[in-house]
């Protein structure tokens, strides 16, 4: 930006030259005002962030501590019962929580790589120079702004196993053609998590491509000079070049994958049995259909502990190494 | 650094101060003690003029005879004006009480008879005894069931509307290729239809649901078998019953026999119903419109007696008010009238394919030609969920994830219905203690 300036024009010589400090009266009046001006400049995302994170998060601790119905008048303290029960086997939510829990991990387990992975392939792809380019670019990115209703029900209808077309074509094919796609696991997994792939996978793709482009031409270039050939560039020019990028993808989608709750809400209603209700799916049961609010902010409280510990790992493996080049 | 530390903490604490100052704020408004339905009701609504929020579920067929309801009211009264806001039953249940407690709620609704004492309970609806009287309403005019069960505490929470129940639909042309002249009526001729059906071409002429409706066939098949689902003294359930597991395994042999595929998706049964790809289906009564509308050559029958003794699954709809934060006794008194329109102008309701509640508004001809007339006429068969709070969530978490299991095949119907029954009954037993009943 400041160079972009300095070559239109302007006067860059005097900005840039050193101010006698203490001196000159206009640069005191901003130093006296620094005080305020930062915070008058948060102020409008800091009432938000405390409106609706900040104080969400101590209210939804306090909830936790109590039996919340908050429809009733009493609402009685009973400490960590609520995390308690959740841990202690045979207890009503016990099995219900664990096994949405379990659900979450299995989404999570296979959606992350396929959405760290297609994505990257996809931006390669995008980046190169070719006819259309921004024809297939709009074409990938396009699923991404449905919303998940649209997406859910859509998908609903082409795989349900009886009447949908995916298992139609299948049969044209002359592959097996009754696979329960929303009604029998393991299949289900694979079609919300192909659902959820095909459905986001454009918003990391375009992150990517950012990325992709923030890279050097003349990193590939001293490279092609060193004899690399397209994969060493890969693996030593492009990977490292995505880094930051590649930390922010992965947190962002991993995030999402752990509150993943639309899909399967919608298209296997958490079926068959309660198979793929997922974590979020369960929170949001016990909390707004059963009303049991404290035992809801119980479970967020430990699936968010499961989310920091998670984010840490990331943290941990994308990490600036000290013998870095 | 020592400034920067001591800044940061300074800033922490501030943020604690303000959150602080927020939760209490929160709290503060949270708790709001219990209104009583306002003035004394006359019978009509004089007042200056008035607009009314009217929450429904009807997003199925039935919308558009309510709105032209609603529409007709409007236009014969001057002074009140209904607008309605329809969600989906699932969505309502949940925003009901959220809205009611944050002071934003309707000024009249209508909602199931088995939620009812849920939301009395939860101190989200009032009382309507006053309402019922002045309309002279008295259980003469109703199905008993029906009209006991918007009693909680010996207070009168809704007027009944209308009621529905499950009912089976065929395809004409099938059965009429098929050979079949009458609608099946018991567990034999059903046999029988169904093996008819397949020799004439159809491989599989009744699609078993795995989500809903199954366990509304389940509990109707229940009852059929003289099992009752639910214990509301003993807090108790029973799916696990000899009685109650021979429903179950009706349904799961329907599967293994062949007569419906495995594995069927949510809606799909109607889905294919509608498309021909399947002959015989159950669903709610509701869905007239929409089989009319489809252009299906079918035909609507009670379900069949596959049990002991006759009886299907039913819920009814009833008009509600719900507690106000600040109560407009013209309001209510506004909303009054409207019930009080609705529930005598409820033949034209009959449109929608449910059966007006009022047995007056059917005897003097209402159901006349309608398709649903032949479900009508077996009214006293008709079984309603006892009127126990919270039995609608116990319900979803319970009953109809076994029957989804059960029919699947991912567990034998007996480990299945065991385990829900269990579940169901410390659920009960859970809500029994927090209502306080």
């Amino acid at each position: 930006m400041t160079t972009l300036r300095e070559r239109e024009g302007g006067a860059p010589a005097r900005k840039g030259a050193p101010r006698p400090s203490g001196t000159a009266s206009p640069s005191r009046e901003i130093r006296k005002q620094a005080a305020a001006t930062p915070w008058l400049f948060l102020a409008p995302y800091l009432v938000l962030f405390i409106a609706f994170v900040l104080v969400p998060i101590v209210f939804g601790a306090w909830i936790s501590l109590h039996t919340w119905d908050y429809t009733r008048p009493l609402k009685p303290f009973v400490g960590l019962e609520n995390y308690a029960e959740l841990f202690r086997s045979g207890s009503g939510q016990f099995t219900n929580f664990w096994g949405s829990m379990r659900a979450t991990g299995i989404f999570t387990l296979f959606s992350v790589p396929l959405l760290l992975t297609i994505p990257l392939a996809v931006a390669l792809l995008m980046a190169k120079k070719f006819p259309g380019r921004n024809f297939f670019r709009a074409i990938y990115f396009a699923p991404y702004v449905l919303g998940v209703a649209v997406v859910a029900v859509m998908w609903r209808y082409l795989l349900d196993n009886n009447i949908g077309l995916v298992n139609y074509y299948l049969g044209l094919v002359g592959l097996p053609n009754d696979i329960a796609w929303t009604t029998s696991t393991p299949a289900a997994w694979v079609a919300l998590v192909g659902v959820t792939v095909w459905w986001t996978l454009g918003f990391n793709a375009v992150i990517y491509l950012a990325g992709l482009q923030d890279i050097p031409s003349e990193l590939y270039e001293a490279a092609r000079m060193d004899g690399a050939s397209p994969w060493q560039q890969f693996v030593n020019v492009t990977l490292p070049g995505l880094r930051p990028v590649l930390s922010f993808v992965t947190l962002t989608t991993l995030i999402a994958s752990v509150n993943m709750f639309g899909q399967s809400y919608l298209i296997t209603q958490g079926g068959p049995g309660r198979e793929t209700r997922t974590a979020i799916y369960q929170i949001a049961d016990t909390g707004l259909r059963n009303f049991q609010m404290g035992s809801a902010a119980a479970m967020s409280y430990v699936l968010t502990l499961f989310l920091i510990c998670l984010s840490l790992v990331v943290f941990w493996l994308f990490r600036e190494r000290k013998d870095a080049r | 650094m020592i400034h920067t530390k001591r800044s940061l903490r300074g800033r922490l604490r501030a943020a604690t101060a303000i959150g602080a100052v927020a939760l209490l704020g929160l709290t503060a408004c949270g708790g709001s003690g219990g209104e009583e339905a306002a003035s004394e009701f006359t019978g009509e609504y004089t007042g200056p003029a008035v607009e009314l929020s009217f929450w429904n579920g009807f997003t199925g067929g039935d919308g558009p005879f309510m709105e032209q309801m609603i529409e007709d009211f409007n236009a014969e009264h001057e002074n009140i004006k209904v607008s309605s806001n329809t969600m989906q039953w699932a969505d309502f249940y949940q925003r009901l009480p959220a809205a009611v407690t944050a002071g934003e709620g309707p000024d009249v609704g209508v909602m199931h008879l088995d939620q009812l004492s849920t939301m009395a309970a939860r101190n989200v609806i009032v009382p309507v005894d006053d309402l019922a009287e002045t309309l002279e309403l008295s259980g003469d005019d109703f199905t008993k069931e029906v009209w006991d069960a918007g009693v909680y505490q010996d207070e009168r929470f809704g007027i009944p509307l209308d009621v529905h129940s499950l009912a089976m639909y065929y395809n004409t042309e099938h059965f009429e290729k098929a050979g079949i002249t009458e609608a099946p009526t018991d567990a034999a001729s059903f046999e029988d239809a169904l093996t008819k059906l397949q020799a004439a071409g159809y491989e599989n002429p009744f699609w078993m649901p795995t989500l809903w409706p199954s366990h509304l066939m389940n509990l109707s098949l229940q009852w059929q078998y003289g099992n009752e689902p639910y214990d509301a003294e003993a807090s108790k359930a029973n799916f696990a019953s000899p009685e109650g597991l021979e429903a179950i395994d009706w349904q799961r042999s329907i599967v293994e026999d062949g007569y419906s595929p495995s594995s069927v998706a949510i809606d799909s049964q109607y889905v294919a119903f509608k498309n021909g790809e399947t002959s015989i289906t159950w669903d709610g009564i509701w869905q007239v419109n929409d089989l009319d509308a489809s252009g299906l050559p079918y035909a609507a029958a009670p379900i069949p007696t596959i049990g002991d003794e006759q009886a299907v699954w039913a819920n009814s709809h009833n008009f509600f008010l719900p507690r106000q934060a600040q109560p407009d006794p013209d309001k209510q008194n506004a909303a009054k009238v409207f019930i009080a329109w609705l529930s005598e102008n409820s033949a034209e309701w009959a449109g929608s394919g449910m059966i007006p509640a009022r047995e007056s508004v059917r005897a003097a001809g209402a159901l006349e030609g309608l398709p649903q007339a032949p479900i009508a006429e077996q009214i006293d068969s008709m079984r309603f969920l006892p009127a126990v709070p919270g039995i609608g969530a116990v319900q979803t978490e319970t009953l109809e994830v076994a029957v989804s299991k059960a029919v699947l095949g991912e567990e034998s119907p007996e480990d299945a219905m065991t385990e829900a029954a269990d579940n169901a009954s410390k659920l009960m037993e859970e809500n029994k203690a927090s209502f306080g009943e």
